[in-house]
C-alpha cells in the first residue's frame, strides 16, 4: 500500500504552478527582447550577458554552498537565473566583463543571500546591483554603444569583440554616444531646447528598439509584448504596470502640456528608457512588492513618480533604479497600512455590527 | 589654554554628574524590584526546582537579573516564555524550545498500600484517598512535580505521559525538508 | 484577471479542476449490498457525544433509536439496519488520527425491517416546534460536512425572525457530485424538505442556490419549486468556496455575518440540500437519518460513484464495491480534496459527515517538496475571508502564535485556497491547523496553571489553619494542665 500515514490537510490538490514555472515563464517573456538586443549590439554583447548570467548562477551555487544547503533543488527553481538575466538586461551591452562578474556578485550576495536568500530580501536584487554599478562605476555604466548588428561589416568581429569585453578597448569612443535621455539632459545643460535637440529622433526606430541602450531599454515593442504576455498568463497582475505607466504617462501630459521646450512629451517617455521593462519585469517582482491590490497601485504609482521626478529633475537621465529601490523600501509599510479586509470585520479588525 | 579649559571644564562637568548619579543610585533604590514580583505571578509557583533554582522567587530574581533566559521553565512552556520575553523586552527565538512533554503520576492499583505519604506531598492536593484505601489521582490538577514518585514506598506512584485522544490530538507543525530550512 | 472590477460579492477563491463528470453523469446507486457489521460512531455531529440506551446482544429494528442526545446542542443515533448489536467499545474514528472513539457494532441480519412509526396526517398542519422536535429526534444534523445539529438550527431560526433561509446547492467542491445528483433525481423531496424547513422556522422565502456548473439540477429544482412562490432556485456562479456559507450568504443577500455571530442573527440560515431531503424522509416518513449518498471519485477508483450507503459501513467495503486499486492509492481523504482530511487507512466508518471519499493517486495529489515563500501573495488574492497567509504562516514558522492571532488566525476557515494556489507548495492549512490548536492547548495550559496555583494557595491555606489549630489546641492543653496544677495546689493547700 502506498498511502502515507502522515495525517495532512487540505488542500491535497493543486495548480501546475511551482516556482520554477514561473521564472521560466519570465524568461520566455524576457526572450524576444533579449535576442533582438544581442543581435543589435553583436558578440560583446553576447559574452557580456553570458558571463553576467553565469556569474549570477555560480554566486548563488556558493552562497548555498556556504549555508550548507542542497545546491540543485535551489538552482532549479530559476530565481538566481532571472535576476541574472535582469541584471543583463540593464547594462550597458558593451561593458568590460568585470562590471557583469561584479554586478552578479552585488546582486545575489548583497541584493539576496545576506537576507536569507529567496524571499525575504528587502530590495529588488538586480536593481540594487544596477545602482550599485551605477555609482561606483559611472564611466563603464553610461557608455553605449551605437547598434552594431551581428555580422554587420561595421560591427566589430569576434576578435575585437572579445577585446571590447575582456580588455576594454581604448578607441571605444568610435563606437559610442549617449542614450535619447542621456542626451536630451546633456543638451538642456547647454540651453538647447526639446524640438532643437530631439530633430533627429525617429519613435519608429526607439520602438523597434533601433537605437542606444541596455538590452531591457531599447525595444518598447518587445517588452511590451513580453509584459502582456505576461499579464495574460496571470504570471503578473496588471495592477503595478498598469498604475505606474499611468502615472508618469499623466505627469509627462501635463508638463509637457504647459511647457513643450522644457519637458519631454509622454510618448517620448513611454517610448524610451527602461520604463516598459521596470513597469513589466523589475516593479513587479513578488519579493519586493506589496500583497494587494490596492497597494500595488500606491506602490506603481510611487515608482512612476519617481521615475518622472528623477527623469525630469534629478542629476540621472534614468531614475527607474532608484525610483524601485526607494518604493521597495516603503513596501513594509505598504504591507502594513493596506490590507485586505477581514470578512465580518471592519477596516480596523472590529467585528462588524449587526444591522439592525 | 583652551585646550586646558576645556579639559578641565569637561572633566568637571564628568565629575559632578557622575557623582550626582552615584548619589541618585545609593538613595532612590527600590529596594526589591517590581518586575521580580510580576514575573513570580507569571511563573507557575509550584516550586518544582525544574529549572535549576530552588524555587519560583530565586528563579524570578535570576531572570530579573538577566541571568536566565526567558525559557528556564520548562512546566511554562514557550506560552510562558513568551510572556517571559515580552514583560523583559527579550529576544525570543522559540524555534528550539522544546514543549514540554506532557506527564501525569497515575497510582498502580496493585501495589498501593494506602500508606497516604503521597497526598501528604502534593502541592495540589492532586491525590486523594484515606489511609489504608488506594489512592488516585484527579489527573487534570496534578503538575507532574514527581515529589510523590519520591515518597511512595512501593514505587507504585509512576509518571506517565498523557495519553492522546481525540480530544487533546492536535496537527503537528509542518517541518520544512532539510535544504530548505528558513533562517531567521 | 479584473479581480478588483468583478462583483464585490465574491472575495477571493479558486476555480480548480472540477473532475466531477465522471460520478455526475450516473445515478445514485442505491444497490449498495448490506455490510455484515455497522460501526457507528456515537458521536457524529457538533457537540456533545449521544449517550448509548441499548445492551450488548440487543435486537434492534432498522430506525431504531441507539443512543440518545445529551445536552442542548447534541444529536442522537439511530440503528442504520435491523440486527443484533455486538459491542460498544473504543474503535478507530474517521479522522486523520484514527485515535478511537466509542462506537455501537451492529451484526445486521439481512432483513432491513423498519421500525414502525406511526402514519402523520398533514405535517403543515404541525405546529414549527413539532416539526423541530421530529427533525432533531431523527439525528438529522447538517450533511454538507458541519454536522451541526438541524433541530438547533430551526430553533434558532424561529427565535431571531429569520427572513430567508437559503438552501445550499453549490457543492463547490472538485470530485464531489452527490448533492448534484441528489438535485436531478430528488428534486420534489428536496423541495418538500424546503417547504418543511420553512414552516419549522416560520419563514416565508427560500432561495435555493446552485452553482452554474450543474445546469441538470437547476433545471430539475426550478421544475419542482415551481408550484411554490416561495421557493426561488437561482443559478450562482462555479467558484470555490462558494458554499462556505458566509461567502453565500453574502452573494445572495448582500448581507455579511460579522465575525463572532451566527448567521440568523442577520437573518439569514442555511442548509444543504441533502439536510432538507433527510427532514423530508423524517416528517413524511418518519424514518430517522440512517443512510446517506456518498461520492467515492479519485483516480485509483475503477467504478467511481454516488452510492447510498447505510452509515457505520466501513470504507473499505465502498472500495470494493467501487473497485478501488489499494495500490494505486497514494492518499484516501474525506469529504472533497480542497477541505477533506487524510486517514490513514480504509478501517474506518462512514458517518453523517462523509460526503465524498476520495482514493487519489499520486499523480493527482499537490507535492509536498516545500520551498521557500516568494511571497508572491497569490495566498492573499485568493483567501475569502480577506487573510494574508504569507505572513500568518511565516509568524507561526517562528512560533509567534499571538502575532499570528493577531492578523487573524481566528478568522481562517480552513477552505485550502491559499494551499491550492501557492507555487511553493507551502502547506498552509496546515500551519493554520497547528496553530489554532497550539493556541488551544495553550490557553488549557494557562488555565491550569491558574488552577494550580489556586490549589496552591487552599493548599497553603489549609496547613495553616491545621497548623494554627494544633498550636492553639497545644496552648489550650498547657493552659488545661496548669489549670489543672493550680487547681491540684490550691487543693492540696487547702487540705493541708
Amino acid at each position: 500500500m502506498m498511502i502515507h500515514h502522515k495525517p495532512s490537510s487540505g488542500a491535497h490538490i493543486g495548480v501546475n504552478k511551482s516556482v520554477g514555472q514561473i521564472m521560466r515563464s519570465v524568461v520566455f517573456a524576457l526572450m524576444p527582447a533579449t535576442l533582438f538586443g544581442l543581435a543589435c549590439f553583436g558578440w560583446p554583447a553576447i559574452f557580456l550577458f553570458i558571463i553576467t548570467v553565469g556569474s549570477a548562477l555560480l554566486f548563488e551555487a556558493f552562497c548555498l554552498r556556504l549555508k550548507g544547503r542542497a545546491i540543485r533543488p535551489v538552482l532549479d527553481d530559476g530565481s538566481a537565473l532571472v535576476t541574472g538575466w535582469l541584471l543583463a538586461m540593464t547594462l550597458p551591452p558593451w561593458a568590460p566583463w568585470w562590471i557583469g562578474v561584479v554586478g552578479a556578485g552585488l546582486a545575489i550576495i548583497l541584493g539576496k543571500h545576506v537576507y536569507g536568500g529567496l524571499g525575504q530580501n528587502l530590495f529588488n536584487p538586480a536593481m540594487l546591483a544596477r545602482v550599485a554599478l551605477l555609482i561606483s562605476f559611472p564611466v563603464e555604466m553610461t557608455t553605449w554603444a551605437n547598434v552594431s548588428p551581428l555580422f554587420f561589416s561595421q560591427s566589430p568581429g569576434l576578435i575585437e569583440s572579445w577585446q571590447i569585453t575582456f580588455s576594454g578597448l581604448t578607441q571605444l569612443d568610435a563606437y559610442t554616444s549617449a542614450t535619447t535621455l542621456g542626451r536630451i539632459k546633456t543638451e538642456f545643460s547647454q540651453n538647447r531646447l526639446l524640438p532643437d535637440i530631439l530633430s533627429d529622433y525617429s519613435a519608429v526606430l526607439n520602438f523597434i528598439g533601433w537605437t542606444r541602450g541596455s538590452l531591457g531599454e531599447t525595444s518598447t515593442v518587445l517588452m511590451g509584448l513580453g509584459g502582456f504576455w505576461l499579464i495574460r498568463e496571470k504570471i503578473i497582475q496588471w495592477q503595478i504596470p498598469l498604475s505606474l505607466l499611468a502615472t508618469v504617462a499623466l505627469l509627462a501630459t501635463m508638463f509637457h502640456w504647459f511647457d513643450s521646450d522644457h519637458y519631454v512629451s509622454p510618448f517620448l517617455h513611454l517610448n524610451s528608457g527602461a520604463l516598459l521593462c521596470v513597469a513589466f519585469f523589475i516593479a513587479t517582482d513578488y519579493v519586493t512588492s506589496p500583497n494587494t491590490p490596492t497597494g500595488q497601485c500606491v506602490f506603481g504609482v510611487g515608482c512612476g513618480l519617481l521615475i518622472f521626478v528623477i527623469r525630469t529633475w534629478g542629476a540621472y537621465p534614468e531614475g527607474a533604479g532608484f525610483a524601485v529601490l526607494l518604493m521597495n523600501s516603503a513596501t513594509p509599510l505598504i504591507d502594513h497600512y493596506i490590507r485586505p479586509r477581514i470578512y465580518g470585520r471592519d477596516r480596523k479588525g472590529k467585528p462588524l455590527e449587526i444591522p439592525k | 589654554m583652551y585646550v586646558f579649559y576645556a579639559i578641565i571644564s569637561l572633566t568637571g562637568l564628568g565629575l559632578l554628574l557622575g557623582l550626582l548619579l552615584g548619589i541618585a543610585g545609593k538613595y532612590l533604590t527600590v529596594e526589591s524590584s517590581p518586575i521580580v514580583d510580576e514575573l513570580e505571578a507569571m511563573l507557575p509557583g509550584s516550586q518544582c526546582g525544574q529549572c535549576g533554582y530552588p524555587g519560583c522567587r530565586p528563579a524570578a530574581e535570576a531572570l530579573a537579573e538577566g541571568n536566565a533566559p526567558a525559557t528556564l521553565c520548562p512546566p511554562g512552556g514557550s506560552a510562558l516564555a513568551e510572556q517571559i520575553a515580552l514583560l523583559l523586552g527579550l529576544d525570543l527565538n522559540l524555534q528550539d524550545v522544546q514543549e514540554p512533554e506532557l506527564l501525569v503520576a497515575r497510582v498502580s492499583e496493585a501495589t498501593c498500600t494506602g500508606c497516604t505519604r503521597c497526598f501528604k506531598v502534593c502541592p495540589t492536593d492532586a491525590i486523594v484517598g484515606a489511609p489504608k484505601q488506594i489512592h488516585a489521582v484527579v489527573a487534570d490538577a496534578c503538575i507532574a512535580c514527581k515529589r510523590c514518585v519520591e515518597v511512595c514506598p512501593t514505587e507504585c506512584l509512576q509518571m506517565h505521559p498523557i495519553e492522546i485522544t481525540l480530544r487533546n490530538w492536535r496537527w503537528t507543525k509542518p517541518k520544512l525538508s532539510v535544504s530548505e530550512s528558513v533562517p531567521c | 484577471m479584473l479581480t478588483g472590477l468583478t462583483s464585490t460579492r465574491i472575495r477571493g477563491g479558486v476555480h480548480a479542476e472540477e473532475r466531477k463528470a465522471n460520478t455526475a453523469i450516473q445515478s445514485i446507486v442505491t444497490d449498495f449490498p448490506l455490510p455484515k457489521t455497522l460501526y457507528i460512531p456515537l458521536q457524529q455531529h457538533v457537540g456533545k457525544p449521544a449517550e448509548p440506551l441499548i445492551r450488548v446482544g440487543e435486537q434492534v429494528l432498522k430506525g431504531q433509536l441507539l443512543a440518545y442526545s445529551q445536552g442542548m446542542i447534541s444529536a442522537p443515533v439511530h440503528a442504520p439496519s435491523s440486527g443484533v448489536i455486538l459491542d460498544v467499545n473504543d474503535y478507530p474514528a474517521p479522522h486523520p488520527s484514527a485515535l478511537p472513539i466509542r462506537m455501537i457494532v451492529l451484526a445486521t441480519d439481512g432483513k432491513e425491517e423498519w421500525l414502525k412509526t406511526p402514519e402523520l396526517g398533514d405535517p403543515f398542519q404541525l405546529k414549527p416546534e413539532d416539526i423541530s422536535l421530529r427533525v432533531g429526534a431523527a439525528g438529522i444534523v447538517g450533511l454538507g460536512g458541519a454536522t451541526f445539529p438541524t433541530a438547533v438550527k430551526l430553533n434558532m431560526g424561529r427565535e431571531n425572525r429569520i427572513d430567508t433561509l437559503i438552501i445550499n446547492g453549490a457543492e463547490c467542491e472538485p470530485y464531489l457530485s452527490c448533492d448534484d445528483r441528489q438535485m436531478q433525481e430528488r428534486s420534489e423531496q428536496i423541495i418538500d424538505g424546503v417547504r418543511l424547513m420553512l414552516h419549522g422556522m416560520e419563514t416565508h422565502r427560500a432561495v435555493v442556490a446552485i452553482e452554474d456548473n450543474k445546469p441538470h439540477a437547476f433545471a430539475a429544482m426550478s421544475a419542482a419549486a415551481a408550484p411554490f412562490t416561495e421557493i426561488e432556485v437561482i443559478q450562482i456562479p462555479t467558484r470555490y468556496p462558494m458554499g462556505w456559507d458566509r461567502q453565500m450568504i453574502r452573494y445572495v443577500t448582500g448581507r455579511e455575518v460579522p465575525v463572532g455571530c451566527r448567521s440568523s442573527e442577520i437573518g439569514v440560515t442555511i442548509h444543504n440540500v441533502g439536510t432538507a431531503y433527510a427532514t423530508h424522509k423524517a416528517i413524511r416518513h418518519g424514518q430517522a437519518l440512517v443512510s446517506r449518498v456518498i461520492t467515492v471519485s479519485g483516480g485509483a477508483v475503477a467504478r467511481p460513484m454516488n452510492v447510498e450507503v447505510p452509515l457505520g459501513t466501513l470504507i473499505t467495503e465502498l472500495f470494493n464495491f467501487c473497485e478501488v486499486d489499494i495500490q494505486q492509492t497514494a492518499r484516501i481523504v474525506m469529504g472533497g480534496p480542497m477541505m477533506g482530511d487524510s486517514l490513514p487507512h480504509a478501517n474506518l466508518p462512514t458517518v453523517k459527515a462523509t460526503s465524498g471519499i476520495l482514493a487519489l493517486t499520486s499523480a493527482e495529489l499537490k507535492s509536498t517538496d516545500e520551498q521557500p515563500c516568494i511571497r508572491c501573495a497569490s495566498c492573499v488574492s485568493v483567501c475569502p475571508a480577506g487573510l494574508r497567509p504569507l505572513d500568518m504562516a511565516n509568524r507561526i514558522r517562528v512560533n509567534q502564535l499571538d502575532a499570528a492571532v493577531d492578523i487573524g488566525l481566528k478568522d481562517c476557515i480552513s477552505c485550502g485556497c491559499c494551499s491550492y494556489i501557492c507555487p511553493s507548495n507551502i502547506p498552509l492549512v496546515q500551519y493554520f491547523k497547528y496553530a489554532s490548536g497550539e493556541v488551544a492547548a495553550r490557553q488549557q495550559a494557562q488555565h491550569k496553571s491558574e488552577q494550580t496555583k489556586r490549589l496552591m494557595e487552599a493548599r497553603q491555606a489549609r496547613l495553616e489553619r491545621i497548623a494554627q489549630q494544633q498550636l492553639e489546641d497545644e496552648q489550650a492543653r498547657i493552659a488545661a494542665k496548669k489549670a489543672r496544677e493550680r487547681l491540684q495546689a490550691e487543693q492540696q493547700e487547702s487540705t493541708a
